[in-house]
């Protein structure tokens, strides 16, 4: 399992940027960004390298933030791929909350993010032949534990 | 009950004594204290009435009074039979006085044992009296109550609370009396001296002085392992003792054979229909020192209808919900923001920060409650955001009973100025209609 950050946004001008630049000053590196929202309001989704120390930063400027586990699946480059592992997800009855894809430098495919509410969902992607990807391949390792 | 023949009364009897005391009260303060002479004849009104209904034509007092009158000027019996002075300093710094026969701090201490008694303690109990002892009503009138009921009373007073723990747990307390966010802070220092306060003999805790929230009812019982009692006092009317909460913990009895309350509309200052919320106004039917004839507390709080399981016909109020300070009128309706609080405690994925956002729609009064999204983010999908904020909406409307919009904003956005929050942006003059 991956951690992710969700922070919740007001739609003002510049709370966006303020959100990167403070995570930018705390020298943490974002893999993948994805805004969930409405007219008033969004949840901001980061994948980045070193999680905690992000939230520390986010939560001492003030946002609201909390740490969600999800899983991080390389998905083959081609057409197709990201229908195969959601395929794959539904014949085990595995409901996916919501989804996402980025790319990772020195991977083969793209990442996939997926937010599940099963415990089951990394397995089921494992014995379908899928690479899960371990907390160790996406972040650095020196302060965050 | 340490008087059931009091606090059980039956309710046409309770209404007779009343009127008796009220006309004694009204033609002392006539006879006695200048203000209420000069502001009787004012209002051409004569020191009698024909139904407690009557009073309503009666003028009001207010702190100010007290403060103009300063020290003495408001006491209605002679100074050598007053026997003891209280006082309260207001946020303005100016205090004011009150005094009290020795029939006055008799009838106190009768007031205050019921107090004790109501929250469940009996003679057997010990009790911890950790209000501060002097000029404020605190310390002084839970002790002579507790006194009065036979308990065995320590009169620690406030401060020092690594002590107060100490005392607690060494001379097996049952009773704690003090500030309800004191007993926290006991609780805590407790756990920092390696003591669990749930392990401790103490059962019942007699909390008043500040206003408190249910959600803090709940924190305080658990960490304490006790049942938390609310009482409610202002020394302009005594002290502690004019109402509290019984064990059934629903609303607190007003000592009414005592104080006649009223609660009225702040605007038009008359009466509102029982369970509707409004200033609390007593007058006190018993006190010689210094009597008040229907003084503006400026409290927010509600009769609560119908009778209580454990037998008192005292009627009962709500925990104090605001100050009428704090009123807004919306579309004719008034609404006290300090209840969106109440209701924000209690639903989990807030916090209970807000800010009533007040326009003009047409000629519609428009209201949006702006609610910080607890820091720790619940939700992190915009479909749970969004039936919160639903929730919030529906019970906020129906605490209020007018229909309001709500709209999340970012944890720690809603501006506060010296700890406290703005709570009322009104933009409706601004706008134009
Ligand atoms: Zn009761």
């Amino acid at each position: 399992m991956l951690e992710q950050l969700s922070v919740f946004l007001e739609n003002h001008p510049g709370r966006l940027a303020h959100l990167c630049r403070t995570l930018g000053d705390a020298g943490v590196n974002m893999r993948a960004l994805m805004v969930a929202d409405t007219q008033e309001f969004g949840v901001v989704r980061i994948i980045c390298d070193r999680p905690q120390a992000g939230k520390a930063a986010l939560e001492s400027a003030g946002f609201g933030v909390s740490v969600a586990e999800v899983v991080g699946v390389e998905v083959p480059d081609k057409p197709g791929g990201l229908a195969d592992v959601l395929e794959a997800l539904g014949e085990d009855d595995v409901n996916v909350e919501y989804a996402y894809c980025f790319i990772e430098p020195g991977m083969t495919g793209a990442v996939d993010v997926l937010k599940v509410d099963d415990g089951r969902a990394s397995e089921v992607l494992e014995s379908a032949g899928y690479r899960v990807l371990r907390p160790e391949d996406l972040y650095v390792p020196d302060d965050d534990g | 009950m340490f008087q059931p023949e009091s606090e059980a009364m039956p309710r046409e009897q309770l209404e007779q004594v009343q009127l008796d005391r009220l006309n004694a009260l009204l033609a002392r303060v006539y006879d006695r204290v200048p203000l209420y002479r000069e502001k009787f004849d004012d209002a051409g009104v004569r020191p009698h009435v024909e139904t407690l209904a009557d009073l309503a034509d009666v003028p009001f007092t207010v702190k100010d009074d007290m403060r103009a009158n300063y020290p003495y000027g408001m006491f209605a019996a002679d100074r050598r039979d007053i026997v003891r002075v209280h006082a309260s300093s207001g946020t303005t710094g100016q205090i004011t006085v009150v005094g009290y026969t020795e029939r006055d701090i008799h009838n106190w201490a009768d007031l205050m044992a019921r107090t004790l008694a109501c929250a469940g303690a009996n003679a057997d109990d010990i009790v911890q009296v950790a209000y501060g002892y002097g000029l404020f009503t605190g310390g002084l009138g839970v002790h002579y109550g507790s006194e009065r009921l036979g308990c065995l009373t320590i009169p620690i007073s406030g401060g020092n609370t690594r002590r107060q723990v100490q005392v607690l747990s060494d001379f097996d307390v049952t009773v704690l009396a003090c500030t309800p966010s004191y007993s926290l802070l006991v609780a805590e220092t407790a756990e920092e001296m390696g003591i669990d306060p749930r392990s401790l003999p103490l059962r019942i805790g007699v909390f008043g002085a500040e206003p408190w929230s249910e959600n803090m009812r709940v924190q305080i019982e658990e960490r304490l392992g006790i049942r938390a009692i609310d009482i409610y006092g202002l020394s302009e009317v005594l002290g502690p003792g004019v109402a509290s909460e019984c064990v059934e913990q629903c609303g607190l009895h007003v000592n009414e054979d005592h104080f006649l309350i009223e609660i009225l509309d702040p605007q038009t200052l008359r009466p509102v229909p029982d369970g509707q919320p409004g200033e609390v106004v007593f007058t006190t039917l018993t006190k010689e020192g210094i009597p008040v004839i229907r003084y503006r507390t400026r409290d927010i709080s509600r009769i609560i209808p119908g009778q209580c399981a454990c037998g008192r016909t005292l009627r009962r109020i709500e925990r104090i919900t605001g100050r009428t300070d704090d009123m807004i009128i919306v579309r004719g309706v008034n609404v006290f923001p300090s209840q969106i609080e109440q209701v924000l405690t209690g639903i989990a994925g807030v916090a209970p920060h807000y800010q009533v956002v007040l326009g003009k729609r047409g000629s519609m009064d428009t209201v949006e409650v702006h609610v910080e999204v607890a820091p720790d983010l619940a939700f992190d999908e915009v479909r749970e955001l969004e039936a919160l904020q639903r929730t919030v909406r529906g019970e906020i409307a129906s605490a209020l009973a007018v229909s309001i919009d709500v709209k999340l904003v970012e944890p720690r956005s809603i501006e506060r100025s010296e700890g406290k929050a703005r709570r009322v942006v009104d933009l409706r003059d601004t706008e134009g209609a």
